[in-house]
């Protein structure tokens, strides 16, 4: 009996993540076979990267929002530290190290470091508290951060780096120096090593990392939490340390998802439409359309969100109305008490047809 | 053999004194009731025995070791656990979970082993597994190990409580009334399982109740709160016959 039990509860996760895993992986053939006989436009090859930016992006705000029950507002912050700090690390060691592939590799983690280190010192003092104040500060984080490289100038020479908030000018640098970051212009010529292929190998990392996590003794820790502080407390918790861990491994992907970004571009500039409020909201609506706390809905939401506007555009006008009523209809469909229990009606019936005709056989 | 000891507990909110020259002693495998009327300061007391309040005076010390102003998780790690008024379970868990959850501190492998899903973490899951089922037998509630918490009916609920705080491996388990909401035969039922747990696991228990039936058949020994004071305490018949006490619930 207890082994019974215990081979349905791991088979139901497993099978899960099979699932789940399965589906980015058909996908990524299906495409590839596509572009190989040519059948793909230009316009969707563009998308094929940024689709794995915002999955990894909407996978990893899951954790916080989903799993760790709290609300962060500046997931668009997180992946600004990861695309600089990657980006700045590919151009200064572009010369140093000529192969794409390990510089790439470090460059994947030092975004996800410094990203994740960002998320540790912001939650050191803020997840301490109980309430919204998570909100409040992840807003104004990714503001701020996105707002600092704006002006910030950095160059390289033999004396070493320079730094100022001024202008190139101000640098002082010598004949043979370089300028790296230059302010709002932000940082050109970014190695272009971002391709599908990455995209989707780093997306199924972050998937088994994640659902990992969830499923392990760590991971039923944050979901006690979640659903009741005070009890997990009262059963010897770490209540800082289990919230600490989710939300900076949240981040720490999130960086992940920015060196994939950066280095997809011939120009990183930290714009509103890239890095601001607008993107945080946009990677949010992915999850909570997605499922809260459903993982595969998070990769679902955001591949079919990212790709509507761009197949409606012929509409022109009438795009971002049909966008409006798509996100409007998902919701109805994910969390309306009416939906849910035509869902499970549906799943029910397919189930005992399923058993009928076994049993036919 | 002494389990706990409590010495001049005292805490205020503002002016009022919640809890005042508390004094209480609890013997190792002892069966302890605390009663009072409402807002008589007893979950206060237990509140201020797992840290959730820090006192303002007094000292606790559990099997010998003060554990006064201690924080939560530490008194737990020392050997308190307990259940609360309103039922606090981890809902969106299930039963399962919810235990697992508690046997947190007792099983370990590293984050990393979990991530990467190294042997340790399946021959450590599998030990978890077997000891939550295990618990969850003895509540009778192992068929429903994969039942989200939500939705267990209340009385399984209770004991689904119990038995994640027992899951701890605790010297001292705290219950708040744990009979609150139920019908008479749930409270039967109740009596015999709180029994149980004393004999099987070798437990000492102290416990809040309204109902005197209960009270009266488990308890072996009783403190009598009123207004944040002990108003009597020592053997149950001899407390439950005082008229002090008597006065307090009655009236004159």
């Amino acid at each position: 009996m207890n082994t019974f039990l215990m081979n349905i509860k791991s088979n139901k996760t497993l099978k899960s993540k099979i699932i789940t895993l399965g589906l980015v992986v058909g996908v990524y053939i299906i495409m590839q076979v596509l572009l190989s006989a040519g059948a793909v436009s230009s316009l969707i090859k563009g998308l094929l990267v940024p689709l794995c930016t915002y999955a990894i992006l909407a996978v990893s705000l899951n954790l916080t929002v989903g799993i760790l029950g709290e609300l962060s507002l500046g997931h668009a912050g997180f992946m600004c530290i990861g695309a600089f700090s990657s980006a700045f690390f590919s151009k200064c060691m572009q010369d140093a190290i000529p192969v794409a592939g390990i510089r790439f590799t470090a460059a994947i983690l030092i975004g996800a470091l410094c990203a994740g280190l960002f998320g540790l010192l912001i939650g050191i003092p803020v997840l301490r508290l109980k309430g919204d104040y998570l909100a409040i500060v992840t807003l104004a984080f990714g503001e701020i951060a996105k707002n600092v490289i704006n002006m910030l100038y950095i160059g390289i020479d033999e004396n070493g780096m320079h730094f100022s908030t001024k202008s190139t000018l101000e640098l002082n640098l010598s004949e043979n120096g370089r300028v790296i970051i230059q302010g709002a212009q932000g940082i050109t010529g970014t190695p272009n090593d971002s391709s599908f292929t990455v995209g989707i190998i780093l997306l199924l990392i972050t998937l088994l990392v994640i659902l990992n996590l969830i499923h392990s003794r760590d991971g039923r820790a944050i979901m006690a939490i979640r659903d009741n502080t005070i009890a997990a407390e009262s059963v010897g918790i770490n209540i800082t340390k289990y919230k600490l861990m989710a939300f900076s491994v949240s981040a720490a992907f999130a960086g992940v998802a920015g060196v994939l970004y950066a280095h997809n571009l011939s120009t990183l500039s930290a714009t509103p439409k890239n890095f601001g409020y607008n993107m945080s909201i946009m990677i949010l609506v992915f999850v909570v359309l997605g499922g809260i706390g459903n993982i595969r809905g998070s990769i679902i939401a955001s591949v079919i969100l990212t790709l509507l506007p761009e197949l409606l555009r012929s509409l022109n006008d009438y795009r971002m109305l049909i966008y409006a009523i798509v996100l409007i209809v998902m919701m109805l469909f994910n969390w309306a008490p009416a939906c849910i229990q035509w869902r499970e009606k549906v799943v029910y019936k397919l189930k005992a047809k399923k058993i009928r005709t076994k049993e036919a056989e | 053999m002494t389990m706990l000891k409590i010495q001049n507990l005292g805490i205020s909110f503002g002016g009022l004194h919640a809890v005042d020259d508390f004094n209480m002693e609890v013997k190792k495998g002892c069966l302890y009731g605390l009663i009072g009327p409402n807002g008589a300061g007893k979950t206060t007391v237990f509140n201020l025995l797992t840290g959730v309040y820090k006192p303002n005076e007094g000292i606790i010390t559990l099997d010998g070791q003060d554990i006064t102003g201690k924080k939560t998780i530490d008194i737990n790690h020392a050997g308190i656990a307990r259940t609360f008024q309103n039922i606090r379970l981890f809902k969106e868990l299930t039963v399962a979970e919810n235990v697992k959850v508690g046997l947190h501190n007792q099983l370990h492998y590293s984050t990393l082993e979990g991530i990467l899903r190294l042997p340790r973490y399946y021959a450590v899951e599998r030990q978890i597994q077997e000891q939550a089922l295990e618990l969850l037998k003895v509540f009778d509630l192992d068929k429903e190990a994969e039942v989200l918490a939500a939705n267990l009916p209340y009385g399984k609920q209770r004991k689904l409580e119990i038995a994640r705080a027992l899951a701890t491996k605790p010297k001292l388990l705290l219950l708040d009334e744990p009979a609150a909401g139920m019908n008479p035969n749930e409270t039967l039922e109740l009596m015999e399982t709180i029994k149980f747990v004393r004999k099987h696991f070798d437990m000492t228990i102290i416990l809040i109740e309204h109902d005197m039936k209960l009270v009266s058949g488990i308890c072996e020994e009783l403190t009598v709160l009123n207004f944040g004071r002990v108003l009597c305490q020592g053997d149950t018949n001899e407390v439950l016959n005082d008229p002090e006490v008597i006065k307090a619930y009655l009236g004159e």
